[in-house]
């Protein structure tokens, strides 16, 4: 087994080159497990994991469900609805409790930035961030990297354009950690109160006009843009921001040859995203969603097995 | 009684007095002050090698009571003042009743003369119940016992509320007293807006929502011809709206925080609820304009704005913790460790804007100055002592302060208020 030196999975911030790498490769040799006919192997059979989602989801965490499970792993499902969080137990005891019941990795999903962190300082079991307010969602940037190496090769002097809701997106953040560390090259666009000058400071290029940064493109990353951001101001109208930033089968002809059409869903048909270019062959969308299952097996195979093989010695 | 403190260096700002002298109590005053004094029935207290200063005012506490006493009570804060170097406190009127009628203000008081061991001035509130719409009974409230107004914790977002506030105070001798903060710009902010705020993924506070109120109630406070004291400046815009006010001789003043001083937007990086505070930690460039504004004298007074919560408030989310940062305890060594031992500024400029100016701020003509005739309210310092902070020992009810663990040079030693030595741990 690769060296994998982290004992949780908080962001892209926390990992070096090595890491992501490390969990690239991994995931790119367990991704064979889910193409046989019995898509299992015991790996991890005897661990416990616990979804504990506090905040609505169904594709992470049915992947993260299919992760533990194609690993033999124990899976419980908490989700906030007709639990004691409605009776007012507060994070710190529902993990308490949780954790009575000797579960291996805790794999969360907050709706409070730094909500994963808070329970890494009090928690025994391994902490797999899977989304916490607007800072990071770290599985989903490394599956972006994974569909982006499977189609690109290199991230070498990549260009890659992130557009939208930059301000609010944790998406856009492990992105822009994680594709600057591995050399490529980000170019960040949405309306200006999206995306605020300190984006610049990220290292990020930043642009408010789609097609010049379109212009050489080699990945095209589109984010979900919510109406209620419409709704604060952040834009004057869904028509307007269509007009600027949806991504239509014109704007794309302006990129590289072969750039690649990415998006972590769910899209907004006809808002950031024309339906021609969602499902055309350049679009890797439901690849995403596909690799997503082998990022997080090779996740939690690297958190939990290394870990009892360490035991082991 | 006769208490006679010896060969202290005394530090009088408000008279310039800076040298090794004796100070002589009786019946809670001050009634001599001079080299050597002799008195054979006095108890001795040997300050040598000490700093003798008139008791520290800490114009902006939160003490909780009423209402909130798991947080704080009246002689919990008053023991954590005493043990901070502090002979007076001003107490915000955000407690629950809110201190915006006689009742209230009567209840802290009493309840002060009872089991406070120091000073206590209530602040009572600018409107009814806090909430920026109607004028409290100011006159009533003063002749009560309330020494300013202020709705602090919040922001009278009505400018034409703002302006007959103090059009209306104006006659009485207590200064309206802003937490300048607009709503609409700082929202649902936790923290300091700016690349750490983008970073963290915690949604920011302007600068902004600070500086228009600040400019506005300078524009107010001119146009009325009232004095107008602004709340833990913490904005380099800020500074310099208070800056330039001051040279058109706009009757403004401004405090600020430690804690303002010696952190940034960059310690956030743990998520650690006890750095959230509002206004909120802000950049580096703000604390140096802060700074700039405590030596140069824009900014006249250290306040603690001491906001106690308890462990289980704090112990959650980020975005779930109170805003607060419990500090009567740490403030005076981390300006003595921070500000005067670097040389930032002079042990009698610190003197001057945590005891001269709050006392002249608040109207109070007895505090705030060492001699004879004044209030024997005296603050010693040690400026050599080394103290580590643990936050286990202190004596107010809550922890929830972010110096834990830091080393600090220079101390409170010992507090007197009335000619008599607090003795907090009895």
């Amino acid at each position: 087994m690769l060296e994998f030196k982290q004992r949780h999975l908080l962001g892209i911030q926390n990992l070096d080159v090595s890491d992501i790498m490390t969990i690239l490769d991994t995931a790119e040799s367990l991704a064979e497990i889910s193409t046989r006919e019995v898509k299992k192997v015991p790996t991890l059979r005897g661990k416990t994991v616990v979804n504990l989602f506090f905040e609505p989801s169904t594709r992470t965490r049915s992947s993260f469900e299919l992760a533990a499970k194609r690993l033999s792993a124990d899976i419980i499902n908490f989700s906030q609805q007709g639990s004691s969080v409605v009776k007012g137990e507060t994070l710190k005891d529902t993990v308490l409790n949780l954790e009575a019941m000797n579960p291996d990795a805790l794999i969360i999903r907050h709706s409070c930035s730094g909500a994963p962190y808070f329970v890494s300082t009090f928690c025994k079991s391994h902490v797999i961030n899977a989304g916490d307010g607007s800072h990071e969602h770290p599985t989903q940037a490394l599956l972006d990297a994974f569909t982006i190496r499977q189609q690109k090769k290199s991230f070498k002097n990549l260009r890659v354009v992130i557009v939208g809701d930059i301000l609010h997106s944790r998406v856009a953040r492990s992105n822009i950690f994680l594709l600057q560390k591995v050399g490529a090259q980000v170019t960040l666009v949405g309306p200006p109160p999206l995306l605020p000058a300190e984006f610049n400071n990220f290292g990020a290029q930043i642009s408010y006009d789609l097609d010049r940064a379109l212009e050489g493109a080699d990945v095209i990353m589109m984010l979900r843009i919510q109406k209620e951001r419409q709704e604060a101001n952040f834009f004057p109208s869904i028509r307007e921001y269509r007009n600027l930033y949806c991504l239509t089968q014109k704007r794309y002809s302006l990129a590289n040859k072969d750039a690649i059409i990415m998006h972590p869903g769910p899209i907004n048909r006809g808002v950031e995203i024309s339906s021609e270019m969602a499902d055309s062959v350049k679009s890797v969308i439901l690849k995403q969603v596909e690799n997503g299952i082998s990022i997080r097996m090779a996740i939690l195979y690297l958190l939990l097995g290394g870990k009892e093989r360490e035991t082991a010695d | 009684m006769r208490l006679l403190i010896k060969n202290g260096r005394v530090v009088d700002p408000s008279s310039g007095i800076d040298e090794t002298l004796d100070i002589l109590v009786e019946k809670g005053k001050i009634v001599d002050l001079r080299a050597k004094i002799e008195s054979n029935n006095a108890q001795v207290i040997d300050a040598s090698r000490l700093v003798v200063a008139p008791g520290f005012i800490d114009m902006h506490a939160h003490l909780r009571e009423p209402g909130q006493e798991d947080k704080e009570d009246i002689r919990t804060a008053s023991l954590a003042a005493a043990s901070g170097g502090f002979t007076s406190l001003c107490a915000m009127p955000n407690t629950q009743p809110v201190n915006d009628n006689r009742g209230v203000t009567e209840y802290i008081l009493s309840e002060a003369n009872k089991r406070s061991r120091v000073n206590i001035f209530p602040v009572a509130a600018i409107t009814k119940n806090l909430k920026g719409e109607e004028l409290t009974d100011m006159a009533d409230l003063f002749s009560a016992g309330a020494v300013a107004f202020s709705d602090d914790g919040r922001c009278v977002q009505d400018s034409l509320v703002m302006r007959r506030a103090l059009e209306y105070s104006n006659f009485l001798q207590a200064p309206i007293i802003d937490h300048c903060e607009n709503s609409s710009l700082s929202q649902d902010g936790l923290m300091h807006e700016g690349f750490y705020s983008h970073l963290f993924g915690l949604k920011g506070i302007p600068s902004s929502a600070e500086d228009i109120m600040v400019a506005r109630d300078i524009i107010l406070a001119e146009a009325a011809n009232a004095r107008i004291h602004i709340a833990h400046l913490s904005t380099r815009g800020s500074v310099y709206l208070v800056r330039e006010a001051k040279k058109r001789k706009v009757k403004v003043t401004a405090e600020v925080t430690p804690h303002h001083l010696v952190l940034t937007d960059s310690a956030l990086e743990n998520y650690s609820t006890n750095l959230k505070v509002n206004p909120p930690l802000r950049g580096q460039d703000d604390v140096q304009a802060l700074l700039d504004a405590v030596k140069d004298g824009v900014i006249d007074v250290f306040a603690t704005d001491h906001a106690p919560h308890t462990q289980e408030e704090k112990d959650v989310e980020f975005d779930r913790a109170p805003f607060g940062i419990n500090g009567l305890e740490t403030a005076v060594s981390l300006l003595l460790d921070k500000l005067v031992n670097k040389n930032i500024i002079s042990l009698p400029r610190f003197i001057e804007m945590i005891s001269t100016r709050p006392a002249q701020i608040l109207g109070l003509k007895d505090k705030g100055r060492i001699a004879p005739g004044a209030d024997a309210d005296l603050t010693i310092l040690n400026l050599h002592k080394e103290v580590v902070v643990d936050v286990h020992l202190f004596l107010s009810k809550s922890r929830n302060n972010p110096f834990h663990g830091w080393k600090l040079k220079g101390a409170p030693t010992m507090t007197i208020v009335a000619g008599k030595a607090v003795d907090p741990c009895s």
